[in-house]
């Protein structure tokens, strides 16, 4: 609704101050691009899609895998906890140029790129879940004889779902981010590469387009990770704060 | 030769003593309790015996085989329910089960069932009153195949009506299921009521100071608790208990 609204002010200013096109085009106008040009942009939007999966699935996994090492083995927590916030620190737009003089302009260094904006959430987000496991649950775990795994699996990996999946919801939106990203690095298609393109020969129409598939994509994939999320976790009772 | 043995068992947190020169046992089948004022040492004692913690000397002694240290020996229920929310009813009672290997579904059902708990099984913890969640954690403790089952303090959190139900409730399945137990309270009354033996704590650094065999006969009925001996020995524990802490004062 307030999108509906924001579109209504935007085209009557457009039409009103008679703005030109390539300043900013009405919304009217974007979306008779999007739809007239459609079968040029789609298999653009599908290779972004497919790499933000795909970058998305690698950041997930590397993410928890870092996550549960670190939670597991409380040594190497110390020492790279503070190295993965410093990794964080550096502008992935500095780090995109070395990554192709490194890797090529092949799949590889897109990916890491994608997983580079994916992972850290994750992880923050389940060591946060596995350090906040209630201290009663686990003493009662520890009385009954439980082994290492089985606190693991039974108790933190379980207790710590909700709080990964906060991290998966935003390292989903990020994901199409990073995709587009990488695809700036040099690529023959994607929604980074149409954009690039829509710029510099001032199809501003086209920009727009392109922003609002970006937002489209991200907002897809996070309504997609709360369907998993409400299928997996049920238990939680209804409007009530987990503690 | 006694079921579980604690053989002069001392125990301190850095300068902190907690317990010194601790001695009881019980025997198989027997419900003991031990009541001492809070601080004392009482969940100490449980961390000892579940293998948490090691003792400084002496030793813990299972059917004669020192268990020091070791864990996956008792079952066990902690002062509050602590259920998993994420579980079901049932699958919260064979948790205990699970940790040890086998899976007795009938069997939980069945004692779901016994504590009035059968519309329950596959409601969440959420879903149940405090009352109910502490029979949840009770029937896990009992369905668990450890053959010494320890309470600590599993009523204290629980209003005066609630708790009062629950110990006859406990009672009852005690009485048809015969386990080993041991349990904490500082509540005289309640260990009175419950045991077979009750086993009383001096002030810290605890050991034991009196040791009283409760005479009321089973099965146990709430009359007992207005009988004029039921009060003497309420008064005697009392008074051994507030007797030392006056003369620490
Ligand atoms: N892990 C621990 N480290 C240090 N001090 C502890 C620890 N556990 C218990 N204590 C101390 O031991 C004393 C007895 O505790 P506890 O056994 O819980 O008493 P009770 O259960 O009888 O109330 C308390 O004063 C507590 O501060
Ligand atoms: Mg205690």
């Amino acid at each position: 609704m307030v999108l509906l609204l924001l579109f209504i002010v935007w085209e009557i200013i457009v039409r009103v101050l008679d703005t030109p096109d390539w300043l900013l085009p009405a919304p009217t106008k974007i979306f008779y691009e999007g739809f007239v040009g459609w079968s040029n942009f789609y298999p653009d939007l599908l290779s972004t899609i497919e790499i933000s999966l795909f970058g998305f699935a690698v950041g997930a996994v590397i993410g928890l895998a870092v996550a549960v090492s670190l939670h597991l083995v409380s040594f190497l927590r110390n020492a790279l906890y503070p190295l993965l916030i410093l990794s964080q620190n550096v502008p992935i737009i500095v780090l995109a140029p070395l990554l192709v003089i490194w890797f090529g302009f092949g799949l590889l260094p897109k990916i890491i790129v994608i997983t580079l904006v994916c992972f850290f959430p994750i992880t923050v987000a389940a060591l946060d879940g596995f350090r906040q496991t209630p201290a009663e649950l686990k003493h009662y775990m520890n009385m009954a004889g439980s082994t290492k795994t089985q606190l693991f699996w039974k108790l933190e990996w379980p207790f710590s779902l909700p709080s990964i999946f906060s991290g998966l919801k935003i390292s989903a939106t990020y994901s199409v981010m990073g995709a587009v990203i990488s695809e700036w690095l040099g690529s023959k298609q994607g929604i980074g590469v149409y954009m690039t393109l829509a710029s510099s020969s001032f199809r501003t129409d086209r920009v727009f387009v392109a922003i609002f598939a970006i937002m489209f994509l991200s907002l897809l994939f996070f309504v997609l990770i709360v369907l998993a999320e409400q299928k997996l976790i049920h238990w939680q009772p209804k409007g009530e704060d987990r503690n | 030769m006694s079921h579980l043995l604690v053989k002069d068992v001392s125990k301190s947190f850095g300068k902190n003593e907690i317990l010194k020169g601790l001695d009881f046992s019980i025997e198989k089948e027997e419900f003991v309790s031990i009541i001492g004022p809070s601080g004392s040492g009482k969940s100490t004692i449980f961390n000892l015996i579940g293998g948490i913690l090691t003792p400084d000397c002496g030793g813990i002694y299972l059917d004669g085989d020192s268990i020091n240290g070791k864990r996956g020996f008792i079952s066990y229920m902690p002062q509050t329910p602590s259920l998993f929310p994420w579980r079901t009813i049932l699958e919260n009672v064979l948790l205990g089960q699970e940790l040890q290997g086998k899976k007795e579904i009938l069997k939980a059902k069945e004692m779901l069932e016994i504590a009035g708990l059968a519309d329950y099984e596959k409601a969440y913890p959420h879903e149940l009153s405090g009352g109910m969640k502490q029979r949840v954690a009770f029937i896990r403790a009992l369905l668990s195949p450890q053959p010494v089952i320890c309470l600590d303090e599993p009523f204290s959190a629980l209003d005066e009506l609630t708790r009062f139900d629950m110990q006859k409730w406990l009672l009852s399945i005690w009485e048809s299921h015969k386990r080993t137990v041991l349990f904490i309270t500082h509540n005289i009354e309640e260990a009175l009521f419950l045991s077979d033996r009750v086993i009383v704590l001096t002030n810290k650094p605890s050991n034991v100071l009196t040791e009283i065999i409760v005479p009321f006969p089973r099965p146990r009925n709430e009359e007992i608790l207005l009988d004029e001996t039921f009060m003497e020995w309420k008064r005697k524990i009392y008074y051994s208990l507030v007797g030392k802490e006056k003369r620490e004062k």
